[in-house]
């Protein structure tokens, strides 16, 4: 069943156009890998799916589940289920990482008609994710992204990811920075995680990740497109052979 | 010393996408009713016989009317502050009424008029046998008496007096008199003189030696009738070895018009006493055009009279059109402590400077500044903080930390250090920082599901967290709501 669907999509920051005419179909149970140069347009098209500002769609279309993507706030998006691991999480002082996560689990609880669960379930719950997850939970008593290192940062996006349990993660190269013990572990995070319900779209920059999260399709991105599709075997091609021999006029 | 930051430039983007946000920026200040309540006073006016009428309606001693007068003889000579960095209107002080209380005198709970029940009640004051389960003894002050002290046996029987600055003066002379500006000199400055002369009511506490004080104790202050000033005077004395832990809140119903409330709070520790001075501050801010409010000239000074013994100021802020304030510790016993820990929020047009100081003068004594200050909308916000190490505080040590918080563009923050060291082995430390709610932040808030008031009071409870420590339960849940309050509408 088709769960996302972008057609066309054109996009600006700050007056640039970076995409130009991005379509890509997903489907629930797959996980893509979205390859490219830097600046052919990966983490803009992370943000421009999770309603960051300043990322002004020109042309296209997304629809998510049937509904138009792009006219929802970012919270209502995060509430329809679209969870974006960042590339660079963002340190919030002073507010404890737990607090924050069942904050943001209510909130998505809340717009869902759910039931918001007390500290009581949702403490289980965490506890459940950690043990799933491999992840001690000294994270848990930190304030958010806090003086975590890098590894630390992207694990604990990971682990908002098995608490909120979204249809739709993007994980914004999720991998840099990271040496080969936490990229096994956030590898196995979302090995973990993949289901028939769920979708993944993995931006990255390296073929690496793809060793540990084994992909149904990779994408190659270049100058605001999709200029070639295939399988595993793509990664590994270009991995060979870098990106300077794809798509057309890719800037490499 | 002094170092200031300005935040002209700021660039918040979440501001740039405002419409809709002044509709929320009227958020209502939800102890802004009136109570309708058959009123008794004094007119508008102020001379020396004002201050003869207020101590006579009090049935108070001679010495204290001679008390007031020197007060009121004083202020007459002082000029009036303008040092501090806020824009104050001039204030006729014979547009105000010196003294206002409710119609029916009370003799006991039972005998409070219902309609101020009621009043405390929306308030969320549990002035009844309610307060019981929250452990809380509560004196209310309403315009200028005092309307009741809940729990007064349980505390007697811990030899722990609190009642009201009246019954004070008449129940316990000695006491009053032996301590009454003894912290806070009737000449010490321009408001505390006024208040000195006008005081008409206030809480009096007095913890015997030894005693622990076996509940938390808590004044509600409320300004209700209209062109009425609120004087009130705290007391409390710790004696040696006692601990006591007091809170007080304020409100103040919406009104056009500027109201002054010039309070005075004197705290004495004896040998090895500790006492917690916590403050969540409400007062009427004005609206979103900066019409009305209060304006908060406060004194409040504790001294650390004795050896070993331990004041700490905790307040939030967020009310009030102005504010004045620094409650400060006087740092006389040997290894004495003082504490300052602060949340300033300002939003609107409110102004506020504020601030502490430590004057040390023991040896081997420390005090320690946080400072959180919380600037929206085209507030201004000022810390202004004196540390003094005087020739014979031998080892002393101070550490301060002021933070501050921007949200928006056309906001305020400065910070105004002073130090003044005259023993070289004396320590003084200060860090200041000043940050913003960036974009990233509500953006990452939001991408989890937030939406974007509550990601604001997420961070900016994030930023007080350090000083809410340092509240009861109870009220730093109070705190932390009204922060929420008064932030709505703070960033579109």
């Amino acid at each position: 069943m088709t769960m996302l669907k972008i057609e066309n999509l054109h996009a600006r920051v700050e007056g640039r156009e970076i995409l130009k005419g991005l379509s890509l179909t997903v489907n629930a149970g797959e996980v893509h890998a979205i390859m490219g140069p830097n600046g052919a347009g990966k983490s803009t098209l992370g943000n421009v799916l999770s309603g960051r500002d300043g990322y002004e769609v020109t042309e296209g279309t997304v629809s998510y589940n049937g509904v138009d993507l792009l006219t929802l706030a970012p919270e209502a998006r995060a509430a329809a289920g679209v969870f974006l691991a960042f590339q660079y999480p963002v340190e919030i002082p002073g507010v404890n990482n737990t607090y924050f996560l069942r904050a943001a689990l209510n909130a998505q609880r809340k717009v869902r008609g759910e039931k918001e669960l007390d500290s009581m379930q949702f403490l289980k719950l965490v506890r459940e994710k950690l043990k799933v997850m491999q992840i001690s939970d000294e994270l848990l008593h930190r304030a958010v992204n806090e003086g975590f290192s890098g590894g630390e940062k992207k694990r604990n996006e990971i682990f908002q990811m098995a608490v909120l349990e979204p249809q739709l993660a993007i994980l914004d190269e999720t991998d840099s920075g990271l040496d080969i013990d936490a990229l096994k572990q956030v590898a196995q995070g979302v090995n973990t995680l993949r289901s028939p319900h769920r979708a993944f779209l993995m931006i990255t920059h390296y073929q690496r990740l793809l060793d540990y999260v084994v992909p149904d399709f990779v994408h190659v991105l270049a100058d605001g497109r999709i200029v070639e599709s295939g399988d595993k075997s793509l990664a590994l091609k270009l991995e060979e052979h870098g990106y300077a021999d794809i798509g057309a006029g890719a800037a490499a | 010393m002094s170092s200031q930051m300005n935040n002209e430039s700021s660039g918040a983007n979440a501001l740039r996408d405002n419409a809709g946000v002044a509709e929320v920026l009227g958020r209502t200040y939800s102890a802004g009713f009136i109570t309708d309540i058959e009123m008794t006073g004094l007119p508008p006016g102020l001379d020396e016989e004002t201050v003869r009428q207020i101590s006579a309606i009090k049935g108070e001693p001679v010495w204290m009317t001679e008390w007031r007068l020197d007060a009121f003889r004083h202020w007459l000579t002082m000029p009036k502050p303008d040092w501090a960095k806020l824009n104050i209107d001039p204030i006729d002080y014979q547009a105000i009424s010196y003294y206002a209380a409710p119609k029916a005198g009370p003799k006991s709970l039972d005998e409070v008029d219902p309609a101020l029940l009621e009043t405390y009640e929306k308030l969320g004051i549990p002035l009844h046998e309610r307060a019981a389960l929250a452990g809380v003894a509560v004196d209310a002050v309403f315009d200028s008496v005092s309307v009741g002290t809940t729990f007064r046996k349980q505390l007697a029987e811990a030899g722990v007096l609190f009642c009201s600055m009246s019954e004070a003066i008449r129940e316990y002379p000695e006491l009053v008199r032996k301590y009454l500006g003894s912290v806070v000199p009737t000449g010490d400055n321009f408001f505390a003189a006024l208040n000195s002369a006008v005081f008409s009511d206030g809480s009096f506490v007095f913890i015997p030696k030894g005693v622990r004080c076996p509940m938390e104790l808590s004044t509600y202050f409320r300004i209700n009738a209209q062109n009425t000033g609120q004087f009130e005077r705290t007391l409390i004395v710790a004696e040696e070895g006692s601990h006591v832990s007091y809170l007080e809140g304020c409100t103040a119903p919406k009104r056009d018009e500027n109201q002054l409330h010039a309070a005075v709070v004197e705290l004495v520790a004896l040998e090895g006493a500790q006492i917690k001075y916590s403050t969540v501050q409400n007062w009427y801010p004005g609206d979103e055009n900066g019409v009305g409010g209060i304006y908060n000239f406060v004194t409040k000074r504790g001294d650390c009279r004795g050896d070993d013994s331990k004041i700490s100021w905790t307040q939030v802020e967020t009310g009030s059109a102005i504010t004045w304030k620094y409650p400060s510790v006087v740092l006389r016993g040997d290894r004495s402590v003082g504490e300052f820990h602060s949340v300033a929020l300002t939003h609107h047009h409110q102004q506020a400077d504020t601030g502490t100081k430590m004057i040390h003068l023991g040896r081997h004594t420390k005090s320690k500044i946080v400072s959180k200050g919380i600037s929206a909308g085209r507030s201004s916000n000022s810390y202004r903080g004196l540390v003094k190490m005087e020739k014979g505080a031998e080892g002393a040590r101070n550490h301060t930390q002021c933070d501050s918080l921007l949200i928006g563009k056309q906001c305020g923050a400065h910070t105004f250090p002073y130090m003044e060291v005259k023993n070289p082995s004396a320590i003084v430390e200060h860090e200041a920082t000043t940050s913003k709610i960036s974009d990233e932040q509500m953006f990452y808030c939001r991408a989890r599901g937030i939406s974007e008031e509550d990601a604001v009071s997420m961070i900016v409870d994030g930023f007080c967290k350090q000083v809410f420590r340092e509240l009861p339960m109870e009220f730093a849940v109070e705190a932390k709501k009204l922060l929420e309050v008064s932030l709505e509408g703070a960033v579109g």
